[in-house]
Formats: C-alpha cells, structure tokens, sequence
C-alpha cells in the first residue's frame, strides 16, 4: 500500500521537477498532539530544491506546495515543514556549512 | 469590508505592528511550530499580540482563505504577511527577520 509519503513525493516530482526531494514522516514525533491521529501520516516534512522556484520569494513558494498538496491538506495532512530552494541557495547552504 | 472576519483580521493587522495568529497564546502555545514563533518574536525582543484560532473555528477558517496560507501560526508585521514558522525562523536565522523590523521602524533588541 502506499503511504502518504510516497503520495506526497510523486504530486511534488512531478510539479516540481525538483533537483532534490526528501519527504520524511514525522508523526511518530508528534504523537498525541493536536491533529495527530492514531494512524500516524499527519506531520511530514520536506526539502524540495528545484529551479522552479527561482525568482519566488519564500511566501509564493510555499504557497505553490500548498495549492498542489491541497487534497492531502483537505485528507488529513495536518502539518509539513518546507525547505525550499533553488538549486543555487542549496549549493551556498552547502558550502557554508 | 462586509466580511466580518476578514474585517476583524484587517483591523488586528493594522493596529498591531507585529501580530501573530496562533494555536495557544504566547504563554501556553499549544503547537510546536506555533511556540517556535513565539519563541524567536521574544528572543529578539519585539513586542507583539496574539490571537488563538483554536478559541475561535470562524477566525482559523477566516484566516486560511485572507492569508491564502493553510496552516498556523501565522505572523504579520505591519499589515504584510510574512509566513508561518518556517519562513519566520530562517528569517531568523538569516537575520532578515531584525533588517524587516529595522526597515518598517518597529523596536526590537537583536543585534543588527
């Protein structure tokens, strides 16, 4: 069966070409907060680095994910951590650590 | 404005500088992301107000649709939404978040 996760990682490939992706799941370490559910898949986080984020500022960035995540959103999802950048910003993130 | 809500939003983002929409107040965040905000807005020493969505169904639902934003928290400094906790917090760390409040006139004690 396939998880949300791998839902998530196909609808952001394929929006957004990306260069890099990692959706990791989280919920086990929100377990028991708000919007956790007893099945877990509510609290993810991703890296997306793309060039189709060039040019964007930060807010229409995430703005982008939300509207293509919009059904997982409506479904249950109930918090993603974003980083999203360019292929340039994750090379300077890269070099400056 | 013939919506209340989003009137309600208006007025709280215009007489407020720094106003922050979140899950809890700033002393019993009831979010993780929700606390992280409070956290950095009183680390660096600016002084805000908060309203709780999880008090008020209409405001959360308000909100979502007048930020164009799904989630909470919510920041806005002067009227201008800024972003939820993660842009708030490389804000942060990048030190963009002291150059936004030095540009819009709005005290704080980071260091520039």
């Amino acid at each position: 069966m396939k998880t949300r996760a791998d839902r998530l990682a196909a609808v952001l490939r394929q929006q957004f070409a990306p260069d890099l992706l990692r959706v990791d799941d989280e919920s086990a370490r929100h377990a028991g907060h708000a919007g956790a559910a007893p099945g877990g898949e509510t609290h993810y986080s991703v890296l997306i680095v793309s060039a189709a984020f060039r040019g964007e500022s930060r807010v229409a960035r995430s703005r982008r994910v939300y509207a293509a995540l919009g059904d997982e959103l409506a479904g249950g999802l109930h918090a993603l951590a974003l980083n999203l950048r360019t292929p340039e910003e994750h090379a300077a993130l890269a070099k400056a650590c | 404005m013939s919506n209340p809500v989003a009137a309600r939003i208006q007025a709280d983002i215009t007489e407020n500088p720094v106003f922050l929409y979140m899950k809890g107040n700033a002393i019993a965040p009831q979010c993780g992301f929700s606390a992280r905000v409070v956290q950095i807005l009183t680390h660096i020493g600016v002084p805000f107000k908060t309203a709780n969505v999880l008090e008020d169904p209409d405001l959360r639902e308000g909100l979502k649709t007048f930020s164009n934003w799904p989630t909470f928290p919510q920041l806005y400094i002067k009227g201008e939404f800024i972003g939820g906790c993660d842009i708030v917090t490389e804000m942060f760390q990048s030190g963009e978040l002291a150059t936004a409040l030095n540009e819009k006139g709005i005290p704080h004690h980071a260091a520039a």
